[in-house]
């Protein structure tokens, strides 16, 4: 088992360290043999990993002391439990499928080694956040996954947008992190180690205002990673990066490491009910303000990003609610068919030549029947179509805050779920049904090559099926089952699956269908309505399409300011205060030395008869004082 | 046995007649000739007190032989220099040389 | 005791400092042989910097003892001495000093223009100087090296440097000397205070000096004397504005060993000094030190981010960082004081990386204007990753060896007062907003001129050049117990000095109103 461990992060570091070296001269087209085969290979040591979780092996195991500098001791080391083998599991399988996806979609890329490269980068880091076994290390891949998510976000650099939007994913992620880190710090100050089983098994000495403390700061972090609002701004910028990445890192894997980082301190937050209802409140806040933007996007990626900001809401709900299981699942859910749908994106944006404007697309449902086909399937399970992943998810969490007493986050969910299944088949009918609004592009458009389309099968099976595999019966289905250990000491009492629970379930499968039928009218029935809902919604409508001009309150109140301070500081005080006083001391001296000139006559004898009075001065002063 | 004092006053009266001469001539070689004379105002009081003095008979004198040398070469030095400044400027009035003016 | 007869059996220290001088004279009896002066600067450097790594073999890392004690009388009448010995502080930055010496030879290889021997030399006796003030256990000895590497630093500046070369120059000599003629007059203060009766000689070594005991106001003056000396070094705010000028004045070699080194003595002599030898002044003053530090990190970064000229850029950056070292000392405890002890080390690796990289394209475009910047990603991928590599690693990356200092002088200050520790931690946002911004401005965007597709990119010269503090980054990022355990003892010295001054709990307000108390 220690080498499984220790291979699934090495191999993709091993291959990244190699491709990025040589890819440029030596590989060049061939550079994803490497990179998928060490993909692959961690991907089946993952499936071994879970194989041997679920016999009831964990792993604790420390490698070596990475820091040791008097009381601050940090270890690498693993730990291998539950929660770690799912989201290995989710992380390598859509990660594996990921590979597989850009052969196709990279192809002919001028940077294809370093893609290819940037990826393994990623996918070591990424292993490693959930591998580690204490909150620096957790910190440490947090921002490593960052760095990743950074180079692939402005992976075509020549274009200001992507560089930009690079830049802003990886500093307001900076902004979580200061939280996060002194999250980090405060936990050391107070319990005197990082570890995660040091910590959690040290949490009774700790008062409720440092608990609660500690949980809002970690929380912080998980804001910045999993774009919680208020710093959710940089995941829709974040597509700017080529849609693979889009897919992996700001879909099904990176933006989850914040609901995994609440789980795996699932101990410290149930110690604080308060900043459990801060993360509730929070996730359903984002929930239903990001699927609100959602409604109105036209860009078919920024759609996505929206649909996955809520989605991460939701799982925040999930968590603050104290249903962590659920969020779990949904997170688990999520990967595989909010993966999948990215993946679909990127299908129809290379069929339509690069573009990502829904206005202009349309019809396309008999050009690529299997992306279409597996879209919809991925839509589905979003939209909580009854039997598919996202109805057991979505309906556990839903009744997860049900049951634990808080029936409005119940409501702010029904409302977003129902926006969510409105905006998916929106996309759905502008992007695949109608008639084609870009004949030009249109006649161009075509299927995937097969490296493409056998990804979005792939992952189009556990969004089908997975929620009945693993969410049956609700609530105490087998992923409960599986994370119980982890979850242990913070579980309440298991529910029994009654005919409440039927009703509420029947209530989200009718709302979701509902979303999809009103998608239909507007988009299919009646394409004269959207305009119309539009301009009656008035201000509404242009607040949410231009994302309640967030970024512009950003740049007013924060960065701008920023900026001026700084160059105040530096025309002012530096070169005005500081220097101007070192130069005005420098000035004085010289005027005290011109003033003084003139006694400098250059006449010897001058000179010769003030000496003569200097000594004169000299021995009367001595007479008057010796006398 | 003429009395300490009126050595003394002869050399008091040559140091002021030098010091009188130095600040006050303009010719660079009657200044020099100034100090000349009160370097010797200064060889007389030595040799006087060295003279009325109980336990210091001769150190006075010794003393002096530095001044002849230091006179001498300061003679040397101040007239060379002298015909230096007037190869220069085709002057010897000390008023004409004041480039060290600040 | 740690006679270097017994650990090596040849004055190490000695050879050190003075084979770089040695070789400088050398060199001045080679006029006109180019090829021959520019070997004799390499293969000295180059032998300086193996022997530094002999002396970190040599060394013995499990003890606070100074070691490869070498004691002769210099001045016996005034009590000085030839006493030169070192600790895991002064090793570390004794093999930084000669890794960067030996990295900047080849740095500025076809560089110089004019007057290329003289150049060279004035660097190997900057070398000396800053290796003599790392060794030296003397308080008179400490300053004779003090100032000798001031003032090859002085005409590299005014020789070698930019159009505003002399103005530069004579602020970096204004600023320095007037801090070092504050110390001359403790140093000389302590000396005689700090005799056993009034007819005994006066105290200069070191190892005497800490045992005695000053008086309060002693301490204050004197503490205050010498901290004004480090701080106008490190530079801390707001006596930092030399730095700026200097490095955009300075030849690219010049900028590496100034920020590479130079601010370290400072820091340096903080540890050295300030500390052992005044723990009263160092209890009341370390909140006022701190506040001052957390105005460096920020005002730093602040005025970092405006910057169009790269140098300066990172000249501030320097600052911002730098703060975080005094900030990590004044903590007093062992966590922060190895912390700043690593920033330190990090920054020397980090900011030289920065300055070469700045001079190879200023090589090869003739600017430093980042708006004349733009794209060079695509003329030049292997720059623009090395260089993505060290703004990383410079912004406090995981991993590499910028995290791990500023993470435990964060650990540290946060440890001494959270709020303070929170307000310094925004210094690590702001340090990835200006170096992350610049990145995007040269590197990213479109590119402005396609004839820069035809310069070349970086030669194996000067991946050599980097190649070794890129490895020393990773290293120290990934197993930074390499260092620390060299630094260890000598700081746990420090905070066992400390431990029975300080005072017991209190926020860092109150602390501050208290110290209020201490100075009336």
């Amino acid at each position: 088992m220690k080498t499984a461990v220790l291979l699934i992060p090495l191999l993709p570091l091993a291959s990244f360290i190699i491709t990025g070296l040589f890819g440029k001269r030596y590989f060049k087209e061939k550079s994803h043999y490497l990179s998928v085969a060490a993909v692959a290979v961690s991907w089946l040591l993952s499936v071994y990993l879970i194989v041997q979780v679920e016999r009831g092996e964990e792993l604790h195991w420390q490698v070596y002391s990475w820091i040791a500098a008097g009381s601050f001791k940090v270890e690498i080391g693993f730990l291998v439990d539950q929660l770690t083998a799912i989201m290995l599991l989710v992380v390598s399988t859509v990660g594996f499928m990921v590979h597989v996806y850009s052969i196709g979609y990279m192809k002919g890329d001028g940077g294809y080694y370093r893609f290819f490269a940037y990826l393994n980068l990623f996918m070591f880091s990424m292993f490693m956040l959930v591998l580690g076994n204490n909150f620096l290390m957790l910190y440490v891949f947090w921002e490593a996954v960052g760095l990743c998510s950074y180079l692939l976000i402005s992976f075509w650099y020549t274009k200001q947008s992507a560089a930009n939007a690079g830049t802003k994913a990886f500093l307001v992620n900076r902004v979580g992190d200061f939280g996060f880190g002194l999250g980090i710090m405060l936990i050391f100050v107070t319990v005197g180690t990082l570890s995660y089983s040091g910590v959690f098994s040290s949490l009774g000495s700790i008062g409720t205002g440092t608990m609660t403390a500690i949980c809002l700061l970690l929380f912080m972090g998980a804001m910045g990673k999993s774009a919680q609002f208020p710093l959710h701004v940089w995941l829709p910028d974040a597509m700017e990066g080529p849609t693979p990445v889009s897919s992996l890192i700001h879909a099904a894997t990176m933006v989850n490491a914040g609901v995994y980082m609440v789980a795996r301190s699932s101990p410290i937050f149930s110690h604080s009910p308060n900043a459990m209802f801060v993360v509730a409140l929070v996730g359903a806040f984002t929930a239903i303000f990001a699927a609100s933007i959602g409604l109105v996007q036209n860009d078919i990626k920024k759609v996505l990003a929206y649909s996955t900001v809520s989605q991460l809401g939701y799982m925040f709900v999930a968590l603050g609610v104290g249903a962590w299981t659920a969020g779990m699942f949904h997170l688990v859910a999520h990967g595989f068919f909010k993966g999948l749908l990215f993946l679909g994106s990127g299908s129809v944006i290379h069929a339509m030549g690069g573009e990502q404007d829904m206005r202009k697309m349309g019809g396309l449902k008999n050009k690529t029947k299997i992306t279409y086909w597996t879209f919809v399937i991925g839509a589905l399970a979003i939209s909580g179509f009854p039997g598919l992943a996202g109805f057991f998810s979505k309906d556990s969490v839903l009744a997860g805050a049900f049951h634990k007493g808080f029936w409005y986050f119940w409501l702010v969910g029904l409302v977003a779920a129902f926006m969510t299944a409105f905006y998916m088949f929106r996309l759905i009918f502008m992007t695949f049904h109608g008639k084609p609004r870009d004949e030009k592009a249109f006649a161009h458009a075509h299927e995937s090559p097969r490296s493409m389309t056998i990804p979005l099968i792939v992952l189009a099976v556990p969004s089908a099926i997975i929620g009945l595999l693993l969410g049956l019966p609700p609530e105490s289905g087998h992923i409960d089952h599986f994370l119980e250990p982890v979850f242990e000491a913070v579980m309440g009492e298991p529910v029994h699956f009654g005919l409440l629970d039927a009703g509420l379930m029947t209530l989200s499968a009718l709302i979701g269908i509902g979303g999809i039928l009103l998608a239909w009218l507007f988009y299919v029935k009646r394409p004269d309505l959207p305009a119309k809902a539009g301009a009656r919604a008035g201000f509404l409508y242009r607040a949410a399409l231009n994302k309640y001009w967030i970024d512009e309150f950003y740049f007013a109140v924060f960065i701008n300011p920023v900026r001026a301070l700084g160059r105040g500081l530096w025309r002012w005080v530096d070169v005005g205060i500081i220097d101007g006083f070192a130069n005005g001391s420098a000035r004085f001296f010289n005027g005290v030395g011109m003033a003084l000139k003139p006694s400098q006559s250059g006449k010897a004898q001058v000179y010769l008869f003030s000496m003569f009075l200097g000594f004169l001065a000299l021995l009367v002063a001595y007479l008057i004082l010796t006398i | 046995m003429t009395p300490l004092q009126q050595y003394l006053a002869l050399s008091i009266a040559l140091f002021f007649i030098g010091s009188w001469g130095v600040l006050a001539r303009r010719n660079i070689i009657l200044i020099v000739m100034c100090v000349e004379l009160m370097l010797n105002a200064i060889n007389i009081a030595l040799v006087a007190f060295s003279n009325y003095s109980p336990t210091g008979a001769g150190r006075g004198e010794v003393f002096v032989f530095f001044v002849f040398a230091l006179a001498a070469a300061e003679a040397a030095i101040g007239l060379a220099i002298a015909i230096a400044m007037y190869r220069l400027k085709e002057r010897l009035s000390i008023g004409d040389f004041d480039e060290m003016k600040g | 005791m740690y006679d270097f007869q017994e650990q090596i059996g040849f004055p190490i220290l000695t050879v050190l400092t003075f084979l770089p001088a040695v070789a400088g004279l050398v060199m001045l009896l080679m006029r006109g042989k180019p090829k021959a002066y520019k070997g004799v600067a390499l293969a000295a450097t180059a032998a300086n910097f193996i022997l530094s790594l002999v002396l970190i073999a040599y060394f013995d890392r499990y003890t606070a003892d100074m070691q490869f004690i070498e004691k002769v009388p210099w001045i016996s009448s005034l009590g000085v001495s030839y006493h030169m010995s070192v600790d895991g502080i002064s090793v570390l930055l004794i093999m930084l000093t000669a890794l960067l010496s030996l990295i900047i030879i080849p740095a500025s290889w076809n560089y110089i223009k004019e007057r290329e021997m003289q150049f060279f030399v004035a660097f190997l006796f900057l070398e000396t100087g800053l290796i003599g003030v790392f060794c030296a256990r003397d308080l008179l000895l400490f300053y004779v090296f003090w100032e000798i590497m001031l003032i090859p630093m002085y005409f590299i500046i005014g020789i070698w440097g930019g159009p505003r070369r002399i103005y530069a120059a004579v602020k970096f000599f204004l600023f320095t000397f007037a801090g070092s003629l504050l110390m001359l007059i403790a140093i000389v203060a302590i000396a005689y205070l700090a005799r056993a009766n009034p007819y005994a000689t006066p105290v200069f070594d070191m190892d005497l000096l800490e045992k005695s005991i000053f008086s309060y106001q002693v301490q204050m003056l004197a503490f205050l004397a010498f901290f004004i000396a480090f701080a106008v070094k490190v530079p801390m705010w707001p006596l930092h504005t030399w730095l700026p000028d200097a490095h955009v004045e300075a030849p690219t070699a010049g900028s590496v060993i100034l920020a590479g080194v130079m601010l370290k003595v400072g820091g340096y002599g903080m540890l050295r000094l300030c500390i052992p030898l005044f723990p009263d002044a160092v209890v009341t003053l370390a909140p006022w030190i701190l506040v001052l530090s957390l105005i460096a990190i920020i005002y730093g970064a602040l005025v970092s981010l405006v910057q169009k000229d790269l140098k300066k850029l990172v000249a501030y950056s320097s600052v911002s960082h730098m703060g975080f070292v005094t900030a990590g000392i004044f903590a007093l405890n062992l966590v922060g004081i190895e912390g700043g002890i690593m920033v330190m080390f990090s920054h020397g690796l980090l900011t030289g990386a920065l300055f070469l990289m700045v001079g190879f394209l200023y090589e090869r475009l003739h600017t430093r204007e980042i708006a004349d910047m733009g794209g060079l990603a695509g003329p030049f991928p292997v720059m623009a990753g090395v260089l993505l590599f060290f703004t990383l690693a410079s912004l406090g990356l995981p991993g590499l060896s910028g995290f791990v200092g500023e993470f435990l002088s964060l650990v540290g200050l946060f440890t001494y007062s959270k709020p303070l520790g929170a307000i310094a931690s925004i210094g690590v946002i702001l340090a990835a907003a200006y170096l992350l911004w610049m990145f995007q401005r040269v590197m990213f965007t479109k590119l402005r001129d396609e004839k820069w597709y035809k310069l070349p990119d970086l030669s194996l010269r000067e991946i050599v050049s980097l190649a070794p503090l890129a490895i020393l980054a990773v290293w120290a990022g990934v197993y930074p117990n390499t260092f620390l355990q060299l630094i260890q003892p000598s700081a746990a010295r420090l905070t066992e000095k400390m431990a029975p001054y300080m005072a017991e709990g209190g926020s860092a307000v109150e602390r501050i109103f208290a110290s209020l108390g201490g100075l009336f």
